[in-house]
């Protein structure tokens, strides 16, 4: 008999000491020992993003800074353009923006946030992809910009109607804030970097916080009566609702940005008459798609009834046919919805003007309507 | 007579028929339930067969048949609202009643105390 393989212990976030006080059901995810929901359990912790305000420790998820040894942020821009089809040189001080990092075919190795914060890059990695994102930019970014990880540093997300009252009673500058604005601030003495966005579909708050300060400033955001800690079940979702994907199940090396319906995240100046047409890892693919659309498009599904379609749900053109269309990537029952959603990439050949079409779920054909995303209107301060 | 399951179902036994439910440590690890789907009266179940669906807002889960049996009866009140498996899943909240096929299946379900011995050694 041999040993079973020894799996790696899994690495714990500055917050996991909350975690446990509070309840929480800790699951592994992405290497890390995170909360999966607190006693109130998954559908209770997401109605109160949605009502008033939650926080949530995202602590497993890559951050980086990215900038140019000359001090010129414009260098740092222009470098990551040649790894992402996001206008970077074109982002303000001050501002986020999404951004995809592509391959050679095409596809999507990683969906990041990256900020301008004047002098500095702040990127915003998955907790399953920082890795590999570290070592291939590393590997692809040229010798005059420096790529600095900070791994062990904490990111919470405070998400909801309440979340600007409650941050602002610890830093008044995020008032002033509209979404996508992102900048370094002082919080309880602490040296933070504060975006206004989020993964929840509501307003709210991203903080990067230096691992030493995290608890004591989640405690401080607890302290408000409103404030409750919400678990990665619920950030899963919400998300979904809001119709944001994610990384692993709606993207994937093999999925092009035009498939997954993210072409706002190409700007005009990286497109076919832009000012830096192309230049980035599947160029020739996605801007041909750009142009043409592709085979295949995620779409919104609303089944019939109450049953959830989850992930790996096969769909079909009619309630008998054989001719499968597509596969469902992400699906719960949306607690704001109150009713079964989810996400699919389906053939475009079959979405022209059909909004039926069939999920075969154990055993049986449901009819599942193709509709618009995201399924809860977004509350973003625009 | 009350027996338990390894999979955390209950099953309550008059004579020749079974109530069967989920038990409350199966609830409380589900979290709330969004949607239920029962067996069909008539159904033919073998012991440890999926007899039904019941879903949280993340994930589905089988609740199986503890023994052979024809189902009798369906709880449609369960369908129709699902917390009732949270809120009272040894009451309210049962699932389906069954004609037991064969008697000396039970003997191999749990009593209550082997069971309650049994969560508390998972949780260890």
């Amino acid at each position: 008999m041999t040993a079973a393989p020894q799996e790696a212990p899994l690495k714990i976030t500055p917050l996991n000491q909350l975690h446990i006080e509070l309840g929480a059901r800790m699951v592994p995810f992405a290497g890390y020992d995170m909360p999966l929901q607190y006693s109130t359990g998954i559908l209770k912790e997401h109605l109160h993003v949605r009502a008033a305000v939650g926080l949530f420790d995202v602590s497993h998820m890559g951050q980086f800074e990215l900038r140019a040894r000359s001090g010129r942020l414009e260098e740092a821009a222009r470098s990551l353009e040649s790894v992402v089809p996001a206008d970077l040189i074109g982002l303000k001080p001050g501002r986020q923006r999404y951004a995809l990092l592509t391959n050679n075919q095409g596809g999507i190795r990683d969906d990041l946030m990256v900020a301008n914060l004047g002098e500095r890059l702040a990127i915003v990695a998955n907790a399953a992809c920082k890795d590999t994102d570290e070592a291939y930019l590393r590997e692809t970014l040229p010798e005059r910009c420096e790529l600095v990880r900070h791994e062990g540093r904490a990111l919470l997300a405070l998400q909801g109607p309440l979340a600007v009252e409650v941050l602002a009673a610890l830093a008044p500058a995020v008032t002033g804030m509209r979404f996508m604005d992102a900048c370094a601030m002082s919080i309880a003495g602490a040296d933070c970097i504060v975006s206004r966005s989020g993964y929840t579909g509501e307003d709210g708050f991203e903080i990067g916080i230096p691992a030493s300060d995290a608890l004591n400033i989640a405690r401080k955001l607890l302290a408000h009566p409103q404030v409750a800690m919400i678990g990665l079940g619920a950030r899963d979702s919400l998300r979904l609702e809001a119709g944001l994907c994610l990384y692993g199940s709606d993207l994937d090396s093999i999925t092009t940005p035009v498939e997954a319906a993210l072409e706002w995240s190409i700007q005009p100046s990286r497109r076919i008459g832009g000012a830096r047409c192309g230049g980035f890892p599947g160029d020739g693919l996605i801007l041909q798609q750009l142009q043409n659309g592709a085979p295949r498009r995620r779409v919104g599904l609303r089944p019939e009834g109450r049953a959830p379609i989850r992930h790996g749900t096969r769909l079909f053109r009619t309630a008998e046919s054989d001719e499968e269309i597509g596969v469902v990537t992400s699906g719960v029952f949306g607690p704001s919805v109150n009713a079964p959603v989810a996400m699919a990439y389906v053939a475009t050949s079959a979405l022209g003007g059909a909004s039926t079409i069939y999920a075969e779920l154990r055993g049986m054909r449901i009819a599942v309507s193709v509709t618009p995303l995201p399924f809860v209107p977004t509350k973003y301060k625009r | 007579m009350l027996k338990f399951t390894t999979d955390h179902e209950w099953i309550k036994v008059e004579g020749d028929s079974a109530t069967i439910g989920i038990t409350e440590h199966a609830q409380k690890m589900l979290g709330d339930l969004v949607f239920v789907q029962l067996p069909k009266p008539g159904a033919a179940l073998d012991a440890g067969a999926a007899a039904c669906v019941v879903e949280s807002v993340k994930a589905a889960s089988d609740v199986y048949s503890p023994v052979k049996g024809e189902v009798t009866e369906a709880n449609q009140q369960v369908v129709d609202d699902p917390t009732l498996v949270n809120s009272d899943p040894a009451g309210q909240g049962w699932l389906f009643k069954l004609k037991i096929a064969d008697r000396s299946q039970l003997d191999k379900l749990m009593d209550e105390s082997a069971y309650k011995s049994m969560i508390a050694n998972d949780q260890h």
